[in-house]
Order: C-alpha cells, then sequence, then structure tokens
C-alpha cells in the first residue's frame, strides 16, 4: 500500500494524470459552452470519436499533420452542424439528436475504416501524424516539476489555454454574454433582438472545435492510431464533469482532473491486481460522496448559525 | 349612460385626434391562433403622440396580444400598421425597437444572474477590442438612470432587485434602445401602492418629453387618474376610445364586462365561531439566516376573513409557505383545524381541508401543459368519484366534472380540453380557483387571488371567498391591493419586517391612510392591541 501512495506522489503519476486528462478537459469546455447557452448536447461521444478518426485519416491521406486538423476540425463542425440543425432550427428533442450522432459514428467509423484501411479494428497499417510534445525551455529543467509539467503533447497545453479562453469568451466578450442569457431567459435575450437559434447554433460550432481536438488528441497525441469505439465514455464523462463544476469554465477544469485522477489510478491498480472496472467506478462514488458531504455540512453550518442568530435575537430583546 | 351620449364622446374624442399627432396606429387587426383562438377580431387601434393611453379589457380580451403584434412578437393574421404615418411590417422584435417602440412585458424580460448593466446593454454591448467595455456600459447605464430619474446601481444582480426596481430596469432597457413609444403590459399589477405611485410619476415626467405610453392595467382607479384616454376592448373587438375625463370607472367596467359591475365590495356580518388556523410564536429563517417572520401569533376564526396588509417583502411569502407545509418555519406552532401541522407533508396538510390559492399562478398554481379538466381534478386523485380503488380515471366523470368547472368559474376557453397555458391570465387564476374551492375547504389561503384578473372576474372571485365565509369557512387573505384588503376583510393584521405591527379588528372602519402608516412602519400598536387578534380569554 505505501507503495502505492508513493507511486501516486510520483512524478511519472503525476504526469500521466495530466496526460489523462487532455481528452476530458477539451469536451468538458465545449460542454460548458453548450450548457451555458441552454443546449445540452449529447453527441459529444460520437463528434469526439469520428474527429479520432478523421484526424488520423486527413494527416495520413494529406501527407501532413495540417491534413490532419483540418479534416478532424472540419468533420467536428459538420456534426457539429448536423446535431445543431435537427435540434435548433428543426426543434427535434436534443437527446434524439445527440443519441443519433453518437450511434452513427460507432457505425459509420469502422466503416471508413475498413473502406480506408481494410481492417475494422485500428488505424496501424496508415502512418499516423501526431501532435508534437512540447519541452517548455525553462520548466524542462526543474527538477521534479520539470519532468511533471514539461513534454506533454501540443494539444494538452492547448488544453489548458482554452480554460482561459473559454473564461475570457463567457465573461468578457458581447458573443458571451449573449450566450449566457440566451441560456438563461430565451425570452429576455430575443426580446431585445437577441437571435436565440443563432446564438445556439454559434455555441454548438465553437464546442465542436473544443470537441473534436479532444477526439484528436486521443489518435493523434495520447495514442498515434486510430482504434474503434477509443473514446470509450470519454464524451459522457465531461459531461459529467461540465455538470459537476456547475458548467462553469473553472469548475469543469477541476472535475475533469478529478475523473482522471481515478482514471490514472485505475491504470496502475491493474497492476495491482484490482479489477479495473472496481476502480473505474471510483470517479462516480466519490462524486457521490463529495456532493453528500458537501450538503451534510451546508446543512449542518446552517443550523449552526441559525442557533447563534436566535441567541443573539433573544439577547438583543432582553 | 345611453349610447347617443357615447357617440357624442367618440366624436369628441375624434375631434382630438385630429388636432393632436398619431404615433401609432394598427388597423383592422385581426389575429387568429393556430389553435384556432381569434384573439382579434379586426382591431383598430390609436394612439397619439405624448399620451398615457390605457388599454382595458377582461381576462382573455386579446390585450397582450395586440401588444405583442405591436412588438413583432407575434404577427397579425391581416391588418395594417402605421407608425409615425407610414405603413410598417413589424416582423420582429428588432424591427419594432427600430422603430422606437419599447415594451415591458407582463412578465418581466430579464436575465436574473446578470447585473443591471449587463441585462441593459444585452445586445448592444460597447465594446473595447474584443471586450465589452464595462465601463462605459456603467456610465452609460448611470447617466440614462440619472436622466430620467430613475435610480439604479448597475452593478447590481438583477436577482437581488425588487420588484419594482426590476420594472425600473426594464423601463430604462427600452429607452436605452431608443424607444419613443413604451408599451407598458399590466405594469401594476406586481407592485406595492407606494411602487405604482413612483411609477406613475415617472411616466408622467416621460410623457412631458415626448413620450408615448401605452398603459395596461385591470387596476380601474389607476387608469382613471393617470391616463389620458382608453381604448376598451371586449372579446377581440374594439368597444371605443374615450377621453378619461368624461368617462367613469363604472361606465369602463360596464363596456369592458357588458354588464354592470358591482366594485364596491358588499357583504354581511357574521358572528365568527371556533379558531380554525391557529398560529403561535412562529419564526422563519430564511437559509442565510435571515429572520423572515418574527415571533407572529395570530388566530383566524370560522367565518372569518383575515387579511395580510403589507408591503411586499416583509415575510408573507414565507408564512404563507410555512401556513400551506411547501416551506420551513424553524420555532412556535401552526394548528390548522385542530392539528399541529409540524412535520406534516402538503398532502396531510390538503387532507385537513386546507386550500391554497397561489401567488404564483404559473409556476406553483397549475400544471401548465395539461388540461383545463385535468388541472381541476388534479388534486383528487384519490377520490372515487374521479379514480377507480385501482387508480384508473373514470374519465366519463372527469369530463363531466371538467364542464361544470368551466361553467361554474366562468373560465373562458375554447373546450376544457385545450391546456391550461394557452389560456389568459384571469382565465388560468379561474381554474386554480375552481380547483381549491371546489374541494369543499374549510380553511383557504387566498395568496394575491385577484392578481392581474379583470374587475368582472374580480367581483366573481371576492363574491366567490366571501360565500366561502359567510357558509363558516376561514380565509387568510393575502393582498397587496389595498382596496381589496380593506372592502374583503372582517379583521386585519399588518406585517412589517417579519413582525404583526398592528391589528385592526373592524377593517371597515379602517382608512388608507391609517394602514398605510402601519405598513410603512410609521405607526405601530402596543403589544396589547396586537395580542386581541389572539382571541383569547385573559386571565
Ligand atoms: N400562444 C397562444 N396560443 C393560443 N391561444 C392563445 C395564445 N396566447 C393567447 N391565446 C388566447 O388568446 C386570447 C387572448 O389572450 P391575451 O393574452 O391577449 O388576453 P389578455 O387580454 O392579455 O388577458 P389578461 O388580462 O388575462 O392578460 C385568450 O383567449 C387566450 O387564451
Ligand atoms: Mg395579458
Amino acid at each position: 500500500m505505501s507503495g502505492l501512495v508513493g507511486y501516486i506522489f510520483s512524478s511519472d503519476f503525476l504526469y500521466m494524470w495530466i496526460r489523462v486528462a487532455t481528452p476530458l478537459i477539451l469536451p468538458a469546455l465545449g460542454a460548458v459552452i453548450c450548457n451555458r447557452s441552454g443546449v445540452v448536447h449529447l453527441g459529444l461521444e460520437g463528434i469526439m470519436l469520428t474527429a479520432a478518426l478523421f484526424g488520423v485519416l486527413g494527416g495520413a491521406l494529406g501527407g501532413s499533420l495540417f491534413w490532419g486538423i483540418a479534416a478532424g476540425i472540419l468533420i467536428s463542425l459538420l456534426l457539429s452542424v448536423l446535431f445543431a440543425y435537427f435540434h435548433l432550427s428543426l426543434r427535434a428533442n436534443n437527446v434524439l439528436c445527440g443519441t443519433a450522432i453518437n450511434t452513427i459514428a460507432g457505425g459509420f467509423t469502422v466503416f471508413v475504416l475498413e473502406l480506408i484501411t481494410g481492417e475494422k479494428g485500428t488505424s496501424s497499417s496508415l502512418r499516423s501524424f501526431s501532435f508534437p510534445n512540447v519541452n517548455i525551455p525553462l520548466v524542462e529543467d526543474i527538477p521534479v516539476l520539470g519532468d511533471v509539467l514539461s513534454g506533454h503533447n501540443l494539444l494538452t497545453y492547448i488544453a489548458i489555454l482554452m480554460v482561459f479562453a473559454v473564461v475570457f469568451l463567457l465573461y468578457k466578450t458581447p458573443l458571451g454574454l449573449r450566450m449566457r442569457a440566451v441560456g438563461e431567459n430565451p425570452n429576455a435575450a430575443s426580446s431585445v433582438g437577441v437571435n436565440v437559434t443563432k446564438m445556439r447554433f454559434t455555441a454548438v460550432l465553437i464546442s465542436g472545435v473544443l470537441i473534436g481536438l479532444g477526439g484528436m488528441y486521443l489518435s493523434m497525441g495520447y495514442l498515434n492510431m486510430f482504434t474503434r469505439d477509443m473514446t470509450a465514455g470519454r464524451g459522457f464523462i465531461a459531461l459529467a464533469a461540465a455538470a459537476m463544476g456547475q458548467s462553469t469554465p473553472v469548475g469543469a477544469f477541476l472535475s475533469a482532473m478529478v475523473f482522471a485522477f481515478f482514471d490514472g489510478l485505475s491504470n496502475i491498480l491493474q497492476l495491482l491486481r484490482i479489477p479495473a472496472e472496481f476502480v473505474q467506478m471510483l470517479p462516480y462514488i466519490a462524486t457521490i460522496a463529495g456532493l453528500t458531504l458537501y450538503s451534510i455540512q451546508r446543512i449542518y453550518r446552517f443550523k449552526r448559525k441559525n442557533r447563534l442568530r436566535v441567541i443573539e435575537a433573544e439577547k438583543s430583546r432582553q | 349612460m345611453h349610447l347617443p351620449c357615447f357617440i357624442q364622446k367618440i366624436r369628441a374624442g375624434g375631434v382630438n385626434v385630429n388636432q393632436a399627432v398619431e404615433a401609432l396606429r394598427m388597423e383592422n387587426i385581426t389575429k387568429v391562433y393556430p389553435n384556432g383562438v381569434i384573439a382579434n377580431k379586426s382591431v383598430t387601434f390609436v394612439v397619439n403622440q405624448g399620451e398615457i393611453h390605457a388599454l382595458s379589457g377582461e381576462n382573455g380580451a386579446g390585450k397582450s396580444t395586440l401588444m405583442k403584434i405591436l412588438f413583432g412578437e407575434e404577427q397579425p393574421t391581416s391588418g395594417t400598421i402605421f407608425a409615425n404615418g407610414q405603413k410598417v411590417n413589424i416582423s420582429s422584435p428588432t424591427e419594432a425597437i427600430r422603430l422606437g417602440i419599447g415594451m415591458v412585458h407582463q412578465h418581466f424580460m430579464l436575465v436574473p444572474s446578470l447585473t443591471v448593466a449587463e441585462n441593459m446593454m444585452l445586445g448592444i454591448e460597447p465594446r473595447k477590442g474584443l471586450k465589452i467595455d464595462r465601463k462605459r456600459a456603467e456610465k452609460e447605464v448611470r447617466e440614462i438612470s440619472h436622466k430620467y430619474n430613475l435610480p439604479i446601481e448597475p452593478n447590481e444582480r438583477v436577482e437581488d432587485l425588487t420588484v419594482g426596481q426590476k420594472q425600473k430596469v426594464e423601463i430604462l432597457k427600452a429607452l436605452l434602445r431608443g424607444a419613443k413609444i413604451l408599451i407598458l403590459d399590466e405594469p401594476t399589477a406586481v407592485l406595492t401602492p407606494q411602487e405604482t405611485r413612483e411609477l406613475f410619476a415617472e411616466l408622467k415626467t416621460l410623457r412631458s418629453n415626448g413620450y408615448t405610453i401605452i398603459f395596461i392595467s385591470h387596476k380601474l382607479n389607476e387608469v382613471k387618474e393617470f391616463c389620458d384616454r382608453i381604448t376598451i376592448i371586449r372579446r377581440g373587438q374594439t368597444m371605443g376610445v374615450y377621453p378619461l375625463s368624461d368617462i367613469s370607472e363604472q361606465e369602463i367596467s360596464k363596456l369592458m364586462v357588458g354588464r354592470d359591475v358591482i366594485l364596491k365590495i358588499s357583504k354581511n356580518k357574521i358572528l365568527p365561531g371556533a379558531p380554525a388556523i391557529k398560529v403561535r410564536n412562529l419564526k422563519i429563517l430564511e437559509e442565510s439566516g435571515r429572520v423572515r417572520i418574527n415571533n407572529i401569533s395570530f388566530t383566524v376564526r370560522e367565518g372569518e376573513i383575515l387579511g395580510v396588509a403589507g408591503v411586499e417583502g416583509n415575510g408573507q411569502a414565507q408564512l404563507v409557505k410555512a401556513l400551506t407545509g411547501l416551506g420551513p418555519y424553524h420555532s412556535g406552532s401552526i394548528e390548522l383545524c385542530g392539528t399541529d401541522i409540524r412535520k406534516k407533508s402538503v398532502s396531510d396538510i390538503r387532507k385537513l381541508s386546507v386550500a391554497h390559492i397561489p401567488e404564483d399562478r404559473m409556476t406553483i398554481g397549475i400544471a401548465p401543459r395539461l388540461s383545463v379538466t385535468e388541472n381541476t381534478v388534479i388534486d383528487k386523485t384519490d377520490n372515487i368519484r374521479f379514480f377507480t380503488r385501482l387508480g384508473l380515471s373514470k374519465s366519463s366523470e372527469i369530463r363531466e366534472y371538467g364542464k361544470k368547472m368551466v361553467r361554474d368559474y366562468h373560465i373562458l376557453c375554447k373546450t376544457p380540453d385545450v391546456s391550461v397555458e394557452s389560456l389568459s391570465g384571469g382565465n388560468i387564476q379561474k381554474t386554480v380557483l375552481a380547483r381549491e374551492l371546489s374541494g369543499g375547504p374549510k380553511v383557504i389561503i387566498a395568496d394575491q387571488p385577484t392578481r392581474g384578473v379583470d374587475v368582472g372576474a374580480t367581483e366573481f372571485i371576492r363574491r366567490q371567498l366571501i360565500a366561502m365565509r359567510d357558509a363558516g369557512n376561514s380565509i387568510f387573505l393575502i393582498t397587496s391591493d389595498l382596496n381589496e384588503v380593506l372592502g374583503l376583510s372582517d379583521g386585519i393584521i399588518v406585517l412589517f419586517e417579519g413582525e404583526i405591527t398592528a391589528y385592526l379588528p373592524d377593517a371597515s372602519n379602517v382608512t388608507e391612510e391609517e394602514l398605510g402608516q402601519y405598513m410603512l412602519g410609521i405607526k405601530r400598536q402596543s403589544p396589547e392591541q396586537i395580542s386581541e387578534v389572539l382571541h383569547e380569554q385573559k386571565d
């Protein structure tokens, strides 16, 4: 057990923690933007998966990383337009639209993969272009910290920057203000001439880019190939992280880190012969326990504060 | 008043119209909603520049619909609109705003978590590079608030404002967008008398600066006092335009309803019986720890209407919640029909024959998507008249009952099967009343029972409440309408900052001024006088 604790505090583990957090942070930020605009976007998983495949294909067929990125983002935008058009313009139910995207993505990726590579499982026969790892000049020389913070994939750093970018977007720009207004009281927004559908469409598209980057990280960073169903529920976990973070960018980022911690832990615990499935339950149990503790202490605080108030009121009357 | 007289008045009005400049003309507007309801039938509505023009009519007469058409939120089925003499096509609120039309809606159009400045600048944010220029936004808000003498703090969150302040934000929002014609849809329904007076002072300032104001209200005394002319609609048709200087409240209500309305409330004296509501040393705290109700005690007896007067926000909402089981209380006791309700659920409390007419009918009064019929039987699911023992519904019984409710309570709807949300405000209220009063309650908690309800329906609701009282039931009446609290109640208690500051055992002997002084906390009775409300023998 002490070995385990030691491992958790080792720089290897911390490095891995950040690594597995990346594909949660990006789509969670996308979900935050959607939630804030009043769209519950369940299609994250499908968009991630398709972007993961198209990133690899674009790179392989175009012959450079640039084409990979272009193809990945393009397909994410395309699927986002599809979702937004059906849900926002034709007013189809969002659960239906999201599920449709996820189901289509599951089949479509395998179909395209086989069409191009002749294989159904992985894209290992294709030449992959991955996002480069980046060593941060001065930081990499700091003893332990350097090992943890430096040398990550470019997308990891982009993900962190995106937290700030989304904060800026939502709280500092006119677009963000309108999105939040549309999310909270669409009637109020439209009564001053803000086009609700257009705002939500924009939100779905912006989040589409973030979700797509999250997907591409999986096949062009985390691994350097596409494998079937490689998102493995990360889209849904990202949704959960956004919800747990109260749909704020920083909250979603922190929640994503919590989920990633347990994800990382499961990798280690497998070595200790603890079933991975058990460990994968942990983030959710931790969430529920955390929320329970939070409410209990809030009730307790309320009671204590009121007892004081009553005593004070009594005193003042005397 | 005879018809020829009326015609003369219209002519007199007509002369005025020719002299004044028309700000707006809606001609032969007809609106048929997709569900077949004809809300406006060839309505012609003309407003002159620089007047306060009242628009009155029964609930469901089509006032809000007409105004939504003017503001571009609904499209007319036929008809034309002229603004400043030009034919216009108002396809959206944006277009209306461009034409200088601003609207303050019946239900506020504000985003609660945003600040005043953010709400006001939404859609027209000043920029500095990519960012919103907060300093400038704030400055502009301060400037316009100063210019029109509508004081407001730009950095406060809208959710922390009082209703009166929210309304100021709404008005400023319209002015900021260059509105010259302001539509106010029942602005005073939610205001206290003080706030109403303040609002009218503000509106008069605007009028003297050349602004045109369209004012919708069911409170005829306000209309009479503050407006220049009135257009009356009944069942979607105009009943004429009159200068308010030569039409009485009585005449207005007759034109609106089509019959004489008794504006004065009359009731017999009856001897109250045993206590039915007993509240002792009640204390209610908010989650933040703020004391909302501080140690109050009172009794309501059978055959008695006890009115609560008080400026809104002095603990009324929390008190009602505690009484109906919807909210907590922290010490003291509440006894309804002889049973202590501590730890009792809402349904336990309702089983004690307690009815609740809630203040906010849209969120807790009804299930909006269900039909009128369904809404009236929704609390009777364990009544074997409507449901079998296995919980299956007896549809023909229920249908009959729905029809009867619509008939008895004069609910204006196409059929009892339409969803409640498609009814007008007053008819939604009648649906709530039908459900609550038809169950044979002994105790009725009536919270703003006639808010936003037209004169005819108000008369009807008040008569129902008096009939319930005459039958020996207890009514606890919370209302911000001074006329109502004075006219309907037997006794009155005044709530000020969570405490009872006065008990006036005979409401018919109380003047508005006297009540106002207690409500504003200027005067306060001695504890002995207040404890009379317990109706307990002292030894
Ligand atoms: N969106 C809608 N769809 C269908 N019918 C509607 C809709 N809105 C209103 N109506 C119907 O149109 C009629 C007129 O409604 P409107 O809201 O204009 O009345 P109002 O005069 O403003 O009444 P109130 O004084 O109660 O607010 C009513 O019969 C109402 O049921
Ligand atoms: Mg209305």
